[in-house]
């Protein structure tokens, strides 16, 4: 469904991303590991066309987008979950849903997304003609995941959903993420620090140094490899 | 009492057409941060287009009613489409240019457009003909406001609730906030932010141009160089209210409109122009967001 090929990504003159391969296939949820500073969130910035790639190709559903603008990747069908949640601070929970669903105009369909992710966080319900820069983190990391699903995405990017959260958060946060797979089909693409947490719930994995790939397999193998332990798992 | 209400008529009526442009400076800066100097210039051009227009129209005998709304409508377009170019020209190719570049080139511009004007009018005062319409009942009711005011108070006041309406409740205001909060965010969203900063430039220059007929009619003289003065108490107004806050630059306008009023009625006429800055420095010494400003949040 998406294939990285080759990206090679630049913040002005420093190369962030060098070389760099990653394929996804419908239906998974696949996790991107690594160190601060890996280039985790480069990678998902030049997937969705903030930060275009300089060389290497990008194809989503075997159709090149390094070149896309980010509104037009929107339209094809990929949403991110951008790391700090970036929640519009002065738009209410309901108008950050909607800015969520700014490129659709089937209105019946869009109300029952609303209620279907009120819901799913009975919570934004309650908060929606609150600004959304008073909800508290873990409502502004819901509110997020919301407004990407409004878009109703094939591919959803997450970015650290479960930084600066609780542990009752987290759990939550990794069960909807299931949820959103099993239930609507989305494929997911993670990026985690908690790599225990993210190669859990994801199907396969890939872990990032210096703008690299340098390990990548199933979820399970990752779990269990000594590497991965000792970098990134704490064992 | 008349004399306090002449007063304060007096300063609403420039108030309002501070406002018109005061907002033209706080939409764009609230989205690309860019104070654009050129914006003066918009409304003294569509002060002059209407100018030209209603001219033509008188030659072949029209009168009234339709040569104000021909008139003001032909200085809307006109103004409307100056403004768009002036952002694809002199801003657009800078957006990622370092933060003093576009702001060099809209001084740029700014004097461009002066001189444009200059060569192809002139550089003396012409007259204005008043296309506001009197109105008798009036004087009847009231003595201490004119036509003109009420016209120029009442236009204003009604464009305020549609630009509310709009920037509230449609999509395009959704996405001109969205983009304004969060640029990236926008985009990532799907709002396509090259054509939100567009209708920006469309829309605040639309208002000044509006501000720039009825100023026109109010005074009934024109030259090249109104737009200086204009832009920089619109400005001022703006940045009063908090720049990038819609409200506070209307409120800024009619706070400042209402203080140079009271100030020349009440103090002296000389300094007209000195109480303004001075009612600047002290807001924003007291409140350096200004009066609707909200606190800069850290982008990422
Ligand atoms: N806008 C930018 N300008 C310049 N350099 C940047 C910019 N954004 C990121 N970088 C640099 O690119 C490198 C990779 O950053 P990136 O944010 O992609 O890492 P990350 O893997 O997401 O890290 P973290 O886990 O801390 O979020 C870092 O060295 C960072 O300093
Ligand atoms: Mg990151």
């Amino acid at each position: 469904m998406l294939r990285l090929h080759n990206v090679q990504t630049f913040h002005g003159n420093v190369q962030v991303l060098k070389d760099l391969s990653i394929e996804v296939s419908e239906g998974e949820i696949i996790t991107l590991i690594g160190a601060n500073g890996a280039g985790k969130t480069t990678t998902l910035m030049s997937i969705s066309g903030i930060v275009p790639p300089r060389a290497g190709e990008i194809l989503f559903d075997g159709k090149p987008i390094q070149n896309v603008s980010p509104d037009d990747i929107v339209a094809s069908g990929i949403s991110l979950v951008p790391e700090g949640r970036r929640i519009f601070p002065r738009l209410t929970v309901m108008e950050n849903l909607d800015m969520g669903a700014f490129l659709r105009r089937d209105n019946a369909e869009i109300k029952k997304d609303v209620n279907h992710i009120f819901e799913l966080f009975p919570i934004l319900a309650e908060r929606r003609h609150q600004q959304g820069g008073t909800l508290s983190g873990g409502e502004q990391q819901m509110l997020a995941i919301s407004r990407a699903l409004m878009a109703r995405p094939r591919l959803l990017l997450l970015d650290e959903p479960s930084l600066g959260l609780g542990p009752i958060f987290v759990k939550l946060i990794f069960d909807i993420i299931r949820k959103i797979n099993t239930e609507s089909r989305t494929t997911i693409f993670l990026v985690e620090q908690n790599a225990h947490m993210a190669l859990k719930v994801a199907h396969r994995g890939y872990v990032m140094e210096n703008g690299r790939i340098t390990l990548e397999g199933s979820a399970d193998t990752l779990l269990h490899n000594e590497d991965v332990k000792k970098a990134y798992l704490g064992i | 009492m008349d004399y306090f209400l002449e007063l304060l008529i007096g300063g609403l009526t420039r108030g309002s057409i501070y406002a018109l442009i005061a907002l033209g400076y706080t939409m764009v800066y609230g989205i690309i941060e860019l104070i654009n100097f050129a914006h003066g210039e918009i409304y003294m051009i569509g002060a002059f287009t209407a100018l030209i227009v209603a001219g033509v129209l008188a030659m072949s005998g029209m009168s009234g009613l339709s040569v104000l709304i021909l008139a003001s409508v032909v200085a809307v377009i006109y103004s409307a489409a100056y403004g768009f170019t002036v952002e694809k020209v002199a801003y657009k190719p800078l957006r990622h240019a370092s933060r003093l570049s576009p702001l060099i080139s809209a001084i740029g511009m700014s004097i461009f457009l002066q001189n444009y004007v200059l060569v192809a009018q002139t550089s003396d005062f012409l007259p204005f003909p008043n296309l506001l319409p009197d109105l008798p009942f009036l004087a009847n009711y009231v003595g201490f406001i004119g036509s003109t005011e009420f016209i120029i108070i009442g236009t204003t006041a009604v464009i305020m609730v549609l630009l509310t309406l709009l920037i509230k409740f449609t999509r395009m205001g959704k996405a001109m906030r969205a983009t304004a909060q969060d640029r990236n965010m926008a985009m990532l969203v799907g709002v396509n932010v090259n054509r939100v900063i567009s209708n920006t430039f469309i829309i605040g220059s639309a208002l000044a141009a509006i501000g720039g007929v009825l100023i026109a009619s109010h005074v009934g003289r024109i030259n090249f160089y109104i737009g200086f003065l204009a832009g920089i108490k619109a400005f001022t107004a703006a940045v009063l209210g908090g720049i990038g806050s819609i409200p506070g630059a209307v409120l800024g306008a009619l706070v400042l409109g209402c203080t140079e009023s009271f100030a020349t009625g009440y103090v002296s006429s000389d300094y007209e122009d000195v109480f303004a800055f001075v009612l600047l420095i002290v807001i924003l010494i007291i409140k350096p967001s200004g009066l609707l400003g909200h606190k800069p949040t850290q982008k990422v």
